[in-house]
């Protein structure tokens, strides 16, 4: 059995019972990393020195691993997440050689937790993007088809996981960005309630919308990933401070007897037939399993691509204003005076997508436009928002398509910004009302691109979706769990 | 087509966002952004009258602490990632 394709809970019973040294497997890690990720580019760095002396510690019994259920496992970060004395680019060439001077609250965790970060993944510059081809250090490949996309914002995470380049990784979902790229990587993405993880450390790009989450190999690696990084953080304003429940004993009870919604919306023309057949196929195992399977409606689901493509940009353009070439970024060379200093940094610094999110964020936070567009945007998320409650008075969680096709070609969408936003049109809705939302791999195309099936609960509700996903998974796991490793030997 | 934004208007906005476009990048810009606000008529199909704005994901309060002194970042952890410093402060070019 090749360590590779091992789940996280998989690889720290390895490690807890000495069949593998920590030492042995980072450098197993490391050295796939070396042979298949320049296929693959899912990393923007390794973090070799530092994993490797961090795996000696549990070798030599400094630390334990059975501190927790990731003590000693390898693990990929976004590249937008702090972690203290490492490069953390944001895929910007604004933020090329920044280094944070301090860990963010996930990475404090999980460090606390004794997990070995080994390196950090690509992404669409500052997570503007939908493909993963806006990083300035060029763009990931799908592992499943190296000519597609491997989805995005988090697409070098999704890709490390399905390419067997680490155990399991941290994404950000803005709008879709863990969901999607799991989807299209054939890999489970969670993106949590907000509120529920800190993002202090977190690179800013719309407050009101970012979260952190997991993306792995299966469900349960998920639930362990969420239990090591949720809570409240009093560095975090907007953390929510409830109890963090046991994710992962959650799991195994049977989806008997719960209502399960499908938002007619969702099952839209324009949808991949393929796509479609499988989520149908998905629905029809939940039946199987005992759930009860309700006909609901979101009518407001149309407008969320509106809403969010004014939203998340007015936030954006705020946040971003913080790249001025003083505190830390790239700073431009010749410039006489500040002003000039700060144009010149912030125009050589950002790429394509990320100006245009820019200047449509300034445009519609500006005098005289503001109330046609970010007030009625705002007002909008709102009827969004009611949608989901009211849905959820008739349903426990939602069964959906996470994207409306499969991973597609890479440089297909790139030239027109309007399609690629079109082509989030099933996960911007969960991301506006800030309700959870997870990906789970439930088939494949003719042209063997993985499916993912969305599972949607109300706030707080991780729990919930996640049991419903791991007795999914777990009820097709001849037909689709077998072949999700299938990638891992191809690229060898 | 109904046009949104000018490449005047363009030019406005990206000096208030602080960048600077080329020629071709404002005349990009301007049929991007002109393609995006157009798709974004599609919310007047809604009424909003009444409906209050939705800012924040969950309900959301205002956060108190005590104010008191506690550790914070060292300045010269502060000052390492500034393209430039003279050791105490972040230096810029002349302002006026």
């Amino acid at each position: 059995m090749d360590i590779y394709s091992l789940t996280m809970h998989e690889i720290h019973d390895m490690l807890a019972s000495r069949r593998a040294g920590a030492v042995e497997l980072v450098s197993a890690f490391l050295d796939r990393i070396e042979a298949v990720d320049p296929k693959v580019k899912s990393y923007i760095s390794t973090l070799a020195d530092m994993a490797l002396q961090e795996a000696k510690l549990f070798d030599s019994g400094k630390k334990d691993f059975a501190a927790s259920p990731i003590a000693g496992v390898p693990l990929a970060i976004k590249d937008v997440i702090c972690i203290k004395g490492t490069l953390t680019t944001c895929g910007s060439r604004i933020l090329e050689n920044f280094v944070p001077p301090y860990d963010g609250t996930v990475t404090t965790k999980l460090r606390d937790a004794g997990a070995i970060f080994i390196g950090k993944t690509n992404m669409d510059e500052f997570a503007m993007g939908s493909s993963t081809e806006n990083s300035a250090f060029g763009p990931t490949r799908n592992p499943w088809d190296l000519e597609r996309v491997p989805g995005g914002s988090s697409g070098g995470s999704a890709a490390a996981v399905a390419a067997g380049l680490c155990a399991g990784s941290l994404g950000t979902d803005t709008g879709g960005s863990i969901r999607q790229p799991a989807s299209f990587c054939g890999v489970v993405g969670l993106k949590p309630t907000y509120g529920r993880v800190s993002r202090f450390g977190l690179v800013a790009f719309a407050s009101s919308l970012d979260q952190i989450g997991p993306i792995t190999r299966d469900v349960e690696d998920a639930a362990i990933l969420l239990q090591a990084i949720a809570g409240y953080d009093r560095r975090d304003s907007t953390s929510v401070d409830l109890p963090v429940p046991d994710y992962r004993a959650a799991l195994s009870q049977p989806i008997r007897g719960l209502r399960l919604g499908i938002p007619r919306e969702y099952f839209i023309e324009g949808t991949s037939p393929e796509v479609l057949v499988a989520v149908r196929r998905a629905i029809d195992t939940c039946r199987d399993l005992g759930a009860q399977i309700v006909d609901v409606s979101l009518p407001h689901t149309e407008y969320g691509i509106a809403a969010y493509y004014i939203v998340a940009p007015a936030e954006a353009s705020s946040n971003l204003a913080r790249y001025d070439g003083v505190k830390y970024g790239l700073r431009a060379s010749g410039a006489k005076d500040l002003m000039e200093m700060y144009r010149k940094s912030r125009s050589q610094g950002f790429g394509a997508e990320v100006k245009r999110r820019i200047m449509l964020g300034t445009y519609v936070l500006s005098a005289g436009y503001y109330d046609a567009y970010y007030k009625k945007a705002s007002q909008v998320r709102n009827l969004i928002r009611r949608d989901f409650q009211e849905a959820f008075e008739k349903c426990d969680a939602l069964l959906a398509p996470v994207a409306p096709i499969p991973a597609f070609k890479i440089g297909e969408k790139s030239d027109d910004p309007l399609q690629m936003y079109l082509s989030d049109v099933f996960t911007l809705p969960a991301s506006l009302a800030g309700i959870p939302g997870l990906s789970v791999p439930c088939g494949f195309t003719s042209d063997n691109l993985p499916i993912g099936l969305q599972i949607l609960g109300p706030h707080f509700s991780e729990e919930l979706i996640l049991r419903v996903a791991h007795q999914f998974e777990q009820a097709t796991i001849s037909e689709i769990g077998s072949r999700k490793t299938e990638v891992i030997s191809r690229l060898a | 087509m109904n046009e949104k934004i000018s490449k005047e208007g363009v030019r406005h906005v990206a000096k208030l966002a602080r960048l600077e476009l080329s020629d071709s990048e404002e005349d990009r810009m301007t049929g991007q952004m002109n393609q995006i606000l157009g798709y974004m008529d599609k919310l007047n199909e809604l009424d909003t009258e009444g409906i209050s704005p939705m800012t924040h994901a969950i309900q959301v309060e205002n956060v108190h602490r005590p104010d008191c002194v506690s550790p914070s970042l060292e300045r010269q952890d502060a000052l390492a990632n500034s393209p430039e410093t003279d050791g105490c402060n972040f230096v810029v070019p002349k302002v006026i």
